[in-house]
């Protein structure tokens, strides 16, 4: 301390000098005041009840629902489009209902986005039908003239390897090590499960994956290509949770604290 | 450690004020203070935060955050405001639930309202298909003009709107099924194509020569039932009208010969399943207001 200890200090505060002078000193109460920001603003979110919910409905997506969603990433769909409907009447008017944390529980890494130059995809599942998807996705503005989305054709050209070497197996086990409940059961028919849904054939898929929809989603029932796991995983978007469900809108009009 | 500087504090005199009591070659500091109203807006925007945490939901808890003494939640406020809206709409949807679309060309301040809301709800849930103009693209027909494969009344839309066309899983939806004449061999590749050269000499697109000629023997043994002795098409099958050069997926030689090779199925979705029944009210007075709507005939029975 160097403060002069003869004539104590008039104004509040003159310590402040001590910590304006020594580097150190400065950096480590900065890095303290930091870590209590942090704690208060960040930890909660991970253990206060309405960020962690559960929500009935919400699963795992199937291997070819996160082949698709792989494609997503690879394709950067969330530069333009986002997956969060905010609790506003103009984004629930035309996206339909507001999204729930737990919606996006699975999600990793999770696709809110924020940038909107497309429309939000958050609960586009359902909205269209697979044909539409297919040609939207081939030729944007033969469906929607005014459109600036780029063409991806070659998608339904492509033979879909998904995850790492053609097996999805792998990626199943890494998102299991992230927190997401795949059973070694959906791990070891992680291919098998991925066909299935593909072609629309066989194996108890839907049993281990609620609502699952099955069939021939690009139109071309003797391959599976990189259109079908897009359109699988588009079409499985914001449909998981029943949100208009009497239950569900009884306990959100209940809530409190956010 | 900061070196020890001589204890110097003095009142400045060009300015009254302090230094800060160092001084290096000669040079020294001031100690000014900060501005009076800086330093006060500061301590109220403390005391604004404060009370800000205390009215709102702020602190985070062991199991939730605080709920803050106003009670306000953000989905509580949006809840209002769907609240409030609905109160405002509530009597022109009540009016519109009771009238029936029969009655609705009588009532021109209704029908003003459920044309307004039927664009609304357009935007929302048709334009991905019929576009924004409704004008459709190939394989999506057009709503804007008179060209109705259903037919073109109020009812009729509202029964297609209601039920779709060939939607499945809904028993009421309308459905016709045109053969494929090439791919299931019905005809040969040669009467196809006379087949197609004859329906665009329907529409004068190709003159009326040999294989035109040939197809229209073709097409009173294979087409009429559906599309009418003249081509003027059915619209119990929802089959389209030939004659009039309006084509829902192309009208060159080469895709009307594939329409008959590999026929078309387009399908609509059964909007009753996803759409309360006045809003289906409203987005049929819209497409009626198009430009196209046909008004009721003399009392015909209404088809189901």
């Amino acid at each position: 301390m160097s403060a002069d200890t003869k004539q104590p200090p008039k104004v509040p505060f003159a310590w402040h000098g001590t910590l304006e002078r020594n580097v150190t000193i400065l950096a480590v109460c900065a890095f303290i005041a930091v870590i209590i920001g942090g704690l208060v603003e960040i930890v909660p979110l991970f253990y206060i009840d309405n960020t962690i919910e559960k929500v009935k409905g919400v699963r795992p997506y199937t291997p070819l629902e996160q082949a698709g969603r792989d494609i997503y990433i690879r394709e950067g769909c969330y530069l333009c489009h986002s997956q969060m409907i905010r609790p506003f009447r103009d984004e629930t008017e035309r996206y339909g209902h507001y999204s729930l944390a737990a919606e996006s529980m699975y999600d990793h890494p999770f696709q809110w986005g924020s940038e909107r130059t497309g429309p939000d995809l958050a609960r586009v599942g359902g909205k269209y039908s697979d044909a539409w998807h297919v040609q939207h996705l081939t030729a944007p503005r033969s469906v929607v003239p005014e459109s600036i989305m780029p063409n991806y054709a070659f998608l339904s050209n492509t033979a879909l390897k998904a995850g790492e070497g053609g097996s999805m197996q792998g990626e199943l086990k890494a998102l299991k090590l992230a927190g997401v409940p795949y059973t070694d059961e959906d791990i070891a028919k992680a291919d098998a499960d991925l066909k299935a849904q593909a072609t629309g054939n066989g194996t108890d898929l839907a049993k281990r994956y609620a609502k699952a929809q099955a069939r021939d989603f690009d139109g071309k029932p003797d391959t599976i290509t990189e259109m079908d796991a897009l359109v699988a995983y588009l079409q499985v978007l914001g449909t998981m949770v029943d949100v208009e469900s009497a239950a569900a809108q009884e306990h959100l009009a209940q809530e409190k604290g956010r | 450690m900061p070196e020890e500087t001589h204890n110097s504090k003095r009142i400045d005199e060009a300015t009254n004020t302090e230094t800060m009591g160092h001084e290096w070659d000669g040079i020294e500091e001031l100690n000014t203070p900060l501005p009076r109203w800086w330093l006060y807006t500061f301590y109220a925007c403390i005391a604004f935060a404060v009370g800000y945490a205390v009215v709102y939901p702020s602190v985070p808890l062991l199991h939730e955050g605080t709920h803050g003494t106003f009670g306000w939640t953000s989905r509580g406020e949006y809840a209002a405001e769907q609240k409030a809206e609905a109160a405002q709409r509530a009597p022109m949807l009540a009016a519109l639930a009771k009238t029936p679309i029969e009655d609705l060309p009588s009532k021109p301040e209704l029908m003003r309202q459920a044309v307004a809301g039927g664009r609304a709800a357009f935007k929302v849930n048709c334009v991905q298909c019929h576009g924004a103009g409704a004008a459709g693209s190939v394989g999506y027909p057009n709503l804007n003009d008179d060209d109705w494969l259903w037919g073109g009344t109020l009812t009729d839309i509202q029964q297609t709107l209601t039920h779709g066309i060939r939607y499945p899983g809904d028993d009421q939806t309308r459905t016709s099924l045109m053969p494929s004449f090439g791919h299931d061999k019905i005809l040969t590749p040669a009467q196809v194509q006379d087949a197609a050269s004859f329906v665009r000499s329907l529409s004068g697109l190709e003159p009326k020569g040999a294989a035109a000629g040939r197809g229209a023997e073709i097409f009173a043994t294979n087409c009429v039932a559906c599309h009418g002795p003249e081509g003027k098409g059915g619209r119990q099958f929802g089959a389209p009208n030939l004659t009039d050069r309006i084509w829902l997926y192309g009208g060159s030689h080469e895709q009307v010969v594939g329409s008959i090779t590999n026929a078309h199925a387009g399908v609509m979705p059964a909007w009753g399943q996803r759409l309360d029944p006045v809003t289906i009210k409203m987005l049929a007075a819209y497409v009626h207001s198009l430009g196209g709507g046909e008004a009721f005939a003399a009392p015909t029975p209404v088809a189901k």
